[in-house]
């Protein structure tokens, strides 16, 4: 007799097959008839996702439409997948806006260091998960489209506060 | 009829008003050939749609013993899954293995298809209609050897699946084609052996006077209870359905002889397992669930028969079997698959002498009740004759469901290992457990 062969701690005198399929069979028709059922209905029912959830990104603009991004350039040098091209530019009163933003959402990584790093509180991860495109190019996204989106924002994890609360 | 079996002499004089061998007038030859160029048209729509409800009906089941809801995107509730899942296989593509031999490649899908579907040429599916162009049988060719017709073709299913497993020059399939054939072989004999019983008790192998009998007698079920169960186990390994899927054995065989398929041969030997279900199903509710018959009343096995009579009798019939289909559901999404050496012990050890010791007895009880003359119409509907046997049938029930199922019916892999060995390994499994209990807390730590 090989090693590793399952032995049945009962004794073979109290094991019974039919008793053991009946009671199976009825555990599995009140399971059918069990009005309970736990799929969800995607897309018409979605499930809550975290506060926390860390999605594609969304640009915060100030109340006259403006993107709050001043240019600094923490994110493109805190962003560990180098997912971000930013290229600086000044207004005639020497305000610093940014000519150029892209996320490559593809080579993201979702860390949530750009929002993170922000002083101005312009960029963010959203919450938000339906990201479907046609092609690779629509993954690139520009400052327009980051500026356009409407969805929540993530709540980053506060250290003061580390259950949410 | 002059060589009647005892029990129909006696139904056909058995009062009140019981005349199951009626007079009837026969139908013209172009009224028959018309009628039965009708039922073929209709029987074969009302087939196929079946069966493709059938494949929507499974996920539906298996999803609600799941917690879940099962397909519901296609269609009102996802009654059209089954078109778009035809479509879908239509539209895919076709792959043939290299060295596969190639005809027999083609011939497999359909060798599993076609007999399930001949089997339906005998079922009686509804009582006799005596239209005004002459009585019109409600089965496509009732042929007076309809059950020997069955066990005939019964025994061909196994070829699709050896060819398509020997076809498709692989070794997976080929064990899944082999295995099938020894299963199939196995428990054909306990099948043709449960229903000697039926014809027993019927005097007469035509499904028609089997059906009229359990009407007369009450159902076979109660009759018969032990040869149902045999029947009904055979059933499953016949149709390869759980707990008897060892030629499929996703896990082990990678779904054995349907490896290779694709397209629409695969959707073929899909929609022959459904096929073999439903016929299974019918036989079931034919052999032992009176058919047709309508239960609780005589009504509709007496002359005159109507077409309301006609179509009553098809629907309870077509609902036995859905019943029936549903147990096969049900048993799927129950039981786990068995190991090879359970599957043929317990065909050859337990089915096969069970099936024959009941031949015996039902034989000899049949004999008894005839000599002491037990009448098969009594008071309030009831049939003594059927009664006594129900009695015996209780007993049995309790002798092989109590006392026999004990380990022996599918037994563990410890069944065969001696008493000392058994301890042996068992006080091992108990020293190794607690040697890597250890290990993993030395580990923690």
């Amino acid at each position: 007799m090989a090693i590793g062969v399952k032995v049945l701690d009962r004794p073979i005198e109290q094991t019974s097959y039919i008793r053991a399929t009946l009671s199976g069979m009825a555990r599995t028709f009140r399971h059918m008839v069990d009005p309970h059922k736990v799929t969800t209905q995607y897309p018409e029912q979605k499930d809550a996702i975290s506060p926390r959830w860390r999605g594609t990104h969304r640009m915060l603009t100030t109340e006259d439409g403006k993107a709050k991004c001043v240019a600094c350039g923490l994110c493109p040098s805190v962003c560990p997948a180098n997912c971000i091209k930013l290229v600086p530019g000044e207004d005639e009163q020497g305000n610093r806006y940014p000519l150029v933003f892209e996320i490559d959402e593809f080579r993201c990584i979702f860390c949530g260091y750009c929002q993170e790093v922000c002083p101005e509180e312009a960029i963010h991860v959203g919450r938000h998960y339906e990201n479907a495109e046609y092609s690779r190019e629509g993954f690139v996204y520009d400052l327009e489209r980051l500026m356009a989106q409407t969805h929540p924002v993530c709540e980053m994890w506060d250290p003061a506060d580390p259950k949410g609360e | 009829m002059s060589a009647m079996h005892p029990v129909l002499a006696q139904i056909a004089l058995a009062p009140p008003g019981l005349h199951l061998a009626d007079s009837f007038r026969e139908p013209s030859f172009g009224v028959w050939l018309l009628a039965t160029i009708l039922k073929m048209v209709v029987f074969f729509t009302i087939y196929l749609v079946t069966v493709a409800m059938l494949t929507l009906a499974e996920r539906k089941v298996s999803a609600w013993m799941q917690g879940r809801l099962g397909p519901n995107r296609v269609g009102p509730g996802g009654l059209l899954q089954p078109a778009a899942d035809g479509l879908k296989n239509i539209m895919k593509e076709e792959t043939a293995p290299p060295f596969g031999a190639g005809a027999l490649f083609t011939l497999g899908p359909a060798m599993a298809f076609i007999p399930a579907l001949m089997t339906w040429a005998v079922i009686p599916f509804a009582a006799p209609w005596d239209s005004s162009w002459g009585r019109i049988e409600l089965a496509l060719a009732p042929l007076p050897v309809g059950f020997l017709y069955i066990l005939a073709i019964a025994s061909l299913g196994i070829y699709g699946i050896v060819i398509a497993g020997w076809a498709s020059n692989n070794k997976y399939s080929l064990l899944g084609g082999l295995r099938s054939s020894a299963q199939m072989v196995s428990y054909e004999i306990s099948m043709g052996m449960s229903t000697i019983p039926v014809l027993l008790l019927a005097g007469n192998v035509a499904l028609n006077d089997i059906v009229q009998q359990q009407a007369a007698i009450g159902w076979n079920v109660l009759n018969l209870t032990i040869a149902f169960f045999v029947f009904l186990v055979a059933a499953f390994a016949e149709t390869n359905r759980l707990p008897f899927d060892l030629p499929e054995a996703e896990s082990e065989l990678i779904t054995g002889y349907h490896t290779e398929y694709s397209s629409m041969k695969f959707s073929m030997f899909f929609i022959a397992e459904y096929a073999n279900m439903l016929t299974a199903s019918a036989l079931l509710s034919t052999l032992f669930f009176g058919g047709w018959d309508i239960p609780f009343t005589l009504w509709d096995n007496l002359a005159p028969h109507t077409g309301l009579k006609t179509l009553l009798t098809f629907l309870v019939f077509f609902a036995k079997t859905l019943f029936f289909v549903f147990t096969f559901m049900w048993v799927r999404w129950t039981l786990p698959r068995f190991r090879y050496d359970q599957l043929m012990a317990l065909g050859w050890r337990f089915m096969l002498p069970v099936a024959l010791g009941y031949i015996v007895i039902v034989a000899s009880a049949v004999l008894a009740l005839d000599y002491f003359d037990v009448p098969l119409r009594g008071p309030f509907g009831l049939s003594p004759f059927g009664l006594a046997l129900l009695a015996l049938n209780v007993v049995l029930c309790i002798v092989l469901f109590v006392w026999l199922d004990r380990g022996r019916i599918i037994s563990p892999a410890s069944a065969r290992v001696s008493g000392a060995e058994l301890a042996r390994l068992r006080a091992a499994a108990v020293q190794r457990h607690a040697r890597q209990t250890a290990l993993t807390t030395e580990a923690g730590d």
